[in-house]
């Protein structure tokens, strides 16, 4: 999970900075020391390091924090904000322009992740009733186009190739098209290119012309070391860069490079990308991602996830069922899917709060006893999923056949059942009125 | 090695070179002395160029047991003593990329993005150079237009290609690709694999499955895998090393993208860290700037 190593090596400092009555300026810089050794191995820059480690001690040591009554809260809460302004003080949003189409422009190194990006975004700008067009601009990557295409069809977006050779035409082309098709966005795809190769360089600035995009999207992978800030830089120089999309940070990488791509370039974050699949992009919150980095979770990216992958009125029925004591095998199981939805487990997992990274590991395996549950429950019956009180020792068994998993899984799950019920009843009791989301009961 | 290759990786590097050397010259300038101060900035200096911490740390303390040994205070002393530390670091005995008589097999994997597929196909047009021929296996069937890219590769360069349609099972591409290379006695066949993510439990066994069918099929021939890394990655590339080489075993690397800024120092630490040698250094995109990797000659272009 992304910055989970740099979380837990602060948490692991601060948890010794929590335990002191008061700190001294040696604690302070011993804890400072740790932090400016997490964040240098999480490849944030080093010049990034040394400016913010600075800021932080200043803070710190003046009277704010040795007056303070619990001095280690608030070290936690000046690396928070520091953390935070150092990504960017909040969301910003894509800008549109005044005409239509808006057009934004894709660039950055190879293998970034830019082409899938483009799919991914797409199909976000559709999700908030936009109509895209992607553009096909890198004519040099064998089969490049040909995966814009594919994402397209997949997706029920139209691409425009045009003739795969040269890509100023086939931006303005592209805008040209969208006129006629009425898509009010443009995204238009280029090809992975060195920010040293003055050539290619010199070609993004033609399409730039051609284009007049609103907005310039740098897409960075977040795995990148040091050089980060150089390509960021470099790429801005050159282009001008309105914005980031910051890929792959689904990976176990500390994503330095989000912490100094924006204090070096002053350019905001605006995305980022989580794997492969098309829904995998997220806007980026500064303030989330520094709660994250000091463990103390996630919960508004959960809760919009949550919010998007269940349907209100769904949720308003299991309310009452849980309510009423109606809960059943039937609902577990539409919960339990409503849950996949907003995305792999240990994603949504890392962003409760009091969640370890350490905790996460093996959590891949939990996602295939999720389809062992949902084999046992489709091998019931309709009225045993009502009422799983009817379900003996011999059904326990034809459902443990049928499920192809060990009968006792299939207590397993019933046990966990029926607490889980018990348990949602009591919650649901303490919140009455209040609403929400319910706790999921495998959770 | 030709010295056009040296000429050509110097100025490949020569970004690299001028940032390492000239802020390495700057510091041996301005201390002359060794002081605790000069070895900060070296510090400084190395973990700019992706080196990590620990792996500085370590660099640091040989050196300064080297200064130790050598009884100097010359801060102009140490860049030849930093440059013998690191070629010896970087020295590790690679198995051979070409077996006379016997047939190989290359498993090339690493996380999206790395450059996988380009990279077979430079090797591609390494092996038909020496008159090796082969055969490319096209075992990316997830991303869209994967096959595709590959096989545009394999007519540029007129090399077989064995291909199943997107979406199918990688590991019975895998056994149709062997078994193919067998049966047409194929002196090399390269297996190309989709990049993923080491942290993608599903998607490692995926690869190890793949791996167990080249394994089990594999006759006489030679299997080595191969870990292609970007040079701009940064500490993650351990973490990538480690994952990959814990599913499958890792016998080489290709570092990728050295033409960019990036210093690739992430190379130092894998050596410290896994003792996995580099194989090949991919310092362009023409089809001739996949060159075998030669710690000497690569800490020379570092240095002279």
């Amino acid at each position: 999970m992304a910055f989970s190593n740099l979380s837990e090596k602060l948490q692991e400092t601060f948890r010794r900075l929590r335990g002191k009555g008061k700190l001294g300026e040696k604690d302070v810089d011993e804890a400072l020391r740790q932090v400016k050794l997490a964040l240098l191995e999480a490849d944030v820059n080093f010049r990034v390091v040394r400016s913010f480690v600075n800021r932080v001690k200043e803070r710190a040591i003046g009277h704010e924090v040795l007056n303070s009554l619990t001095p280690g809260q608030m070290v936690i809460k000046i690396v928070h904000e520091e953390l935070t302004k150092l990504m960017g003080e909040k969301a910003e949003k894509l800008v549109i322009s005044d005409r239509t189409p808006t057009v934004y422009l894709f660039a950055g190194l190879q293998g970034a992740g830019k082409t899938t990006t483009v799919g991914k975004l797409g199909v976000f700008l559709r999700k908030q009733g936009r109509r895209p067009l992607l553009a096909a601009a890198d004519v040099y990557r064998p089969a490049a186009a040909k995966q814009l295409q594919i994402l397209g069809e997949q997706n029920d977006l139209p691409v425009y190739v045009g003739d795969g050779k040269n890509p100023v035409l086939i931006a303005s082309e592209a805008i040209e098209q969208a006129r006629q098709l009425q898509r009010d966005v443009v995204l238009i795809d280029t090809a992975g290119r060195l920010h040293i190769n003055e050539e290619l360089m010199g070609e993004l600035q033609k399409i730039k012309k051609a284009a007049d995009p609103a907005e310039i999207l740098l897409v960075v992978d977040a795995m990148t070391g040091q050089d980060a800030v150089t390509v960021a830089q470099s790429f801005n120089e050159k282009l001008g860069i309105t914005g980031l999309i910051l890929t792959k940070l689904d990976s176990d990488t500390r994503g330095g490079a989000a912490l100094s791509i924006r204090e070096v370039t002053g350019c905001p974050i605006k995305f980022i990308g989580t794997g492969e699949k098309m829904d995998g992009i997220e806007v980026f919150h500064p303030e989330r991602l520094a709660s994250r980095i000091l463990g103390m979770g996630d919960v508004l990216t959960l809760i919009e996830k949550a919010e998007a992958a269940v349907e209100a009125e769904q949720a308003k029925d299991l309310m009452k069922k849980i309510q009423k004591d109606q809960f059943t095998l039937e609902d577990f199981l539409q919960q339990m899917r409503q849950v996949q939805k907003m995305g792999p487990l240990d994603q949504v997992f890392s962003m409760l709060p009091g969640i370890k990274p350490k905790q996460l590991k093996g959590m891949a395996i939990d996602e295939r006893s999720l389809k062992h549950i949902e084999a046992i429950i489709q091998s019931m019956t309709p009225q045993e999923r009502q009422t799983p009180q009817i379900i003996n020792a011999s059904r326990r068994k034809r459902i443990a056949r049928g499920a192809g998993r060990p009968v006792q899984e299939v207590n397993r799950l019933l046990n966990q059942f029926e607490q889980s019920r018990k348990m949602m009843k009591q919650l649901t009791n303490l919140g009455k009125g209040k609403g929400g989301f319910p706790k999921l009961p495998f959770m | 090695m030709a010295e056009g290759f040296v000429s050509r990786l110097k100025a490949s590097l020569t970004k690299t070179r001028q940032r390492f050397l000239s802020q390495l010259e700057d510091i041996v300038v301005f201390h002359k002395k060794i002081s605790p101060e000069f070895y900060d900035e070296l510090e400084e200096i190395l973990i700019a160029s992706d080196v990590g911490y620990k792996t500085t740390s370590l660099l640091l303390d040989k050196l300064k047991e080297r200064v130790k040994e050598e009884k100097t205070d010359e801060t102009n002393e140490v860049k030849e003593y930093l440059r013998e530390i690191i070629e010896e670091i970087l020295s590790i005995p690679s198995p051979d990329i070409i077996h006379e008589g016997i047939p190989m097999a290359l498993l090339v994997v690493g996380v999206n993005g790395v450059g996988k597929t380009t990279s077979i196909a430079k090797l591609a047009e390494y092996y038909r150079s020496k008159d090796k021929s082969c055969l490319l296996v096209a075992g990316d069937t997830f991303r869209a237009a994967a096959i595709e890219q590959l096989s545009v590769w394999s007519k540029r360069l007129g090399v077989d290609l064995i291909h199943h349609q997107e979406g199918a099972d990688p590991g019975a591409v895998a056994f149709d690709g062997i078994t193919a290379a067998n049966a047409r006695q194929v002196d090399v066949v390269m297996f190309d694999t989709a990049g993923r993510l080491h942290t993608k439990v599903n998607l490692m066994s995926e690869l190890k499955k793949v791996h167990r069918v080249i394994t089990q099929n594999l006759g006489e021939r030679k299997l080595v895998n191969i870990l292609v890394l970007d040079a701009t990655t940064g500490q993650n590339a351990l973490s990538q090393a480690r994952t990959f080489d814990e599913a499958i075993g890792i016998d080489g690397i290709i570092l990728t993208k050295l033409d960019g800024t990036a210093k690739g120092g992430i190379v130092l630490a894998i050596a410290v860290e896994f003792g996995f040698p580099i194989l090949w250094l991919g310092v362009g995109e023409n089809s001739e700037d996949l060159r075998l990797f030669d710690p000497g000659e690569f800490v020379k272009a570092l240095f002279d």
